[in-house]
């Protein structure tokens, strides 16, 4: 069969296409990711005007350069510090930071679960591919036990952080898991926890085929993808122990976290505001 | 409220803090860190008094790349640490000179290297505050040798910082961040504040499309420009272009907007230089001994002058190729093992005679030290 080009897509305008193509690869989960997410944003009715998007570094840290909004791709492990301080500045805006696993609780870990215990209004999208896919395929902290990758040529000797438990314990108010398979339920869970305030985190296992998959006999997307639907069980509100990443184990995805009424951080840094001067922001 | 125009009784750390609400700073970010607390501490009691906001960042990292996001955000920004947090800064001052950012960093030098010595005065940081990050990119620093210099300097640093969109390092030390002296605030008329300057419309304009100046105008965030921003090598649409012609351009305007601009950004204070054949030449606390120093030697006889360093990067290199022929001899007087003594060779070459005068960090240099080295060399 000749190969077809698509011209155009309904989303385009969310989108910087003359940057097109991307750079990620054939058979990889980020572009079905950003799919949903902007099916997400179109759902949430949320005005690409009022968005800031940060990525850090790593292959999913190249959203924010795709997207036609003001954004920033920031150094590697600091898009949430980055995005504090940039929601601070613009309290009136919404901050997505889209960035991945090794990223944000790999070197960025520290800044991830400090920000989750803040409340800062963020919501982050957090697409785990297993690994180090941007280097060549390296193990990283949300690598499953047992995983060959370039660094763990015998097997991960290290267990995985289980990111769900981590956010939920470090005080995240929306918590929620998906795989890039499940993309129907990630663009609602994105356009829901758009409507929520405080630290909320969306983790998507994404396929890596080129430098997880085909070392952990699943060279293609598509054995990735039917791995995500053999392998995962929809368990919202799932007790957060039972949530680690197993090669060998079901995988709980669904939405785990729902807190509505906390107060952010930056409603309590402009209260402060309020109350020491005795009057409204903007007076 | 900022401070009402009047004299005031400050340290070195509150005069920096006052400063900055001055100067129209909104945010701050930092660490705890001897000797700079103060100054975190004394932004917490007033940034919110002003309609800022104060946070403390679970590290230094953490800190400096708030205030890059919050400046971004279209808030004068700044943070302050010491030694071992300025070095967990050093990547993200790359990132905003990349990115041409304005923020600033206060690095109130103690004595390194590692914990060294958290409550003495160190000036090791000199060279480090130039080359800290990794690539080729410029930056500000200034260097106060009063409380009433730390004022004035850090309206200074958001002034420079805003107007060549870059991070400005306020280089100060220990002895001077605990030093209290008194500090006159200006009237409003008196104060210069400069504000970074925006693009002049929506239409065709690209990011990183720099005016004469080197400097391109910084689109705020929500009006809909959609622009980019990477610490990838980027073109003028601010899209990462990975091409050897397009770093050579971006690397050159980067450096350029500082290099071209020594005029306008550097300031030196002389004293008794009019007729001097030998000089020291100090900056930040070491300032104060010279002076005693230099008054000594006059009483001796001996034709001594200083030269104060207020801006220490870009480097004064044409002050010193000017200055060399009439001297003989430069002591270079810094609590290092030799670090702007290495600038002032460069400017020189073989012109003068260049010794250096070390201190190893705890302790500054006294008066009679100083003037032990001018007698010796005057004869
Ligand atoms: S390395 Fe993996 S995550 Fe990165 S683009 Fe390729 S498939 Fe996607």
């Amino acid at each position: 069969m000749p190969m077809q080009f698509v011209k155009y897509h309904v989303r385009d305008k969310y989108l910087k296409t003359d940057r097109l193509p991307h750079i990620w690869c054939p058979g990889c989960g980020i572009g079905s990711i950003l799919n949903a997410f902007l099916l997400g944003l179109e759902k949430a009715n949320i005005d690409p005007d009022k968005l800031l998007v940060v990525s850090g570094i790593g292959c999913t840290g190249r959203v924010a350069g795709y997207l036609n909004m003001d954004t920033f791709h920031t150094t590697h492990g600091r898009a949430i510090p980055f995005a504090i301080g940039l929601k601070i500045a613009r309290p009136d805006m919404h901050v997505v930071v889209f960035s991945g696993d090794g990223d944000l609780v790999t070197i960025g870990g520290n800044h991830f679960i400090h920000a989750a215990r803040r409340n800062n209004d963020l919501l982050v999208i957090l697409v785990n591919n297993l690994n180090y896919g941007m280097t060549g395929g390296q193990v990283g902290a949300t690598t499953p036990h047992n995983a060959i990758t370039t660094t763990t040529p015998y097997g991960n000797i290290e267990d995985d952080f289980n990111i769900p438990f981590l956010a939920a314990a470090a005080g995240a108010v929306y918590v929620a898991r998906w795989t890039s398979l499940h993309v129907r339920r990630l663009a609602w869970s994105i356009a829901e926890a758009f409507h929520r305030k405080g630290f909320r985190l969306i983790e998507v296992i994404s396929q890596c085929p080129t430098t997880f998959g085909r070392r952990n006999k699943m060279p293609n997307g598509l054995d990735m993808l039917k791995w995500f639907r053999d392998n995962t069980i929809v368990k919202h509100n799932a007790d957060l122990r039972e949530t680690r990443i197993e090669l060998n184990r079901k995988i709980v995805i669904g939405k785990f976290i729902d807190i509505k009424d906390k107060p952010t951080f930056e409603e309590q840094a402009y209260g402060l505001v309020e109350k020491v001067r005795g009057v409204k922001r903007g007076e | 409220m900022s401070l009402e125009p009047g004299t005031y009784f400050f340290s070195g750390n509150e005069a920096v803090a006052e400063a900055a609400l001055l100067a129209g700073c909104r945010f701050f970010a930092g660490y705890p860190i001897t000797p700079t607390s103060e100054l975190a501490e004394r932004m917490a009691r007033r940034l919110p008094q002003v309609g800022g906001v104060f946070i403390q960042m679970e590290d230094e990292i953490g800190s400096i790349m708030a205030i890059i996001g919050a400046s971004w955000g279209g808030l004068k920004a700044m943070t302050a640490t010491s030694g071992p947090g300025f070095s967990l800064m050093q990547e993200s001052i790359g990132f905003a000179a990349m990115t041409e950012t304005p923020i600033v960093v206060c690095n109130v030098q103690r004595a390194g290297p590692s914990t060294g010595m958290p409550t003495y005065v160190g000036q090791g940081d000199v060279m480090q505050a130039k080359w800290g990050s990794h690539g080729p990119y410029e930056i500000i620093a200034l260097s106060p040798s009063s409380v009433q210099e730390c004022f004035d300097m850090t309206i200074r640093a958001f002034n420079l910082s805003e107007k060549y969109r870059v991070p400005v390092i306020l280089l100060m030390d220990e002895r001077l961040s605990h030093l209290y002296e008194k500090v006159r605030v200006p009237s409003k008329n008196e104060l210069i504040i400069i504000n970074r300057k925006k693009p002049r419309e929506k239409k065709g304009f690209l990011p990183y499309k720099a005016d004469d100046d080197l400097v391109p105008p910084m689109p705020p965030v929500g009006e809909g420009y959609h622009f980019h921003v990477t610490g990838l090598t980027h073109d003028e649409r601010g899209y990462p272009h990975m091409d050897p012609e397009v770093q050579e351009s971006l690397i050159r305007r980067l450096n350029d907007k500082i290099r071209k601009h020594v005029d306008d950004i550097v300031e030196i204070d002389t004293f008794m230089m009019d007729d001097a054949d030998i000089a020291i030449v100090a900056f930040g606390s070491v300032v104060r001994p010279s002076i005693r120093a230099i008054k000594l030697s006059r009483e001796r006889n001996i034709r001594a002058g200083l030269i104060a360093l207020k801006t220490i990067w870009p480097f004064p290199d044409k002050f010193f190729e000017d200055i060399s022929s009439r001297i003989n001899t430069f002591i270079v007087a810094e609590i290092n093992y030799g670090q702007v003594v290495r600038e002032v060779k460069r400017a020189i070459g073989d012109k003068a005679k260049v010794l250096l005068l070390p201190k190893m960090g705890g302790a500054l240099h006294t008066p009679e030290e100083l003037l032990d080295i001018l007698m010796r060399e005057a004869k």
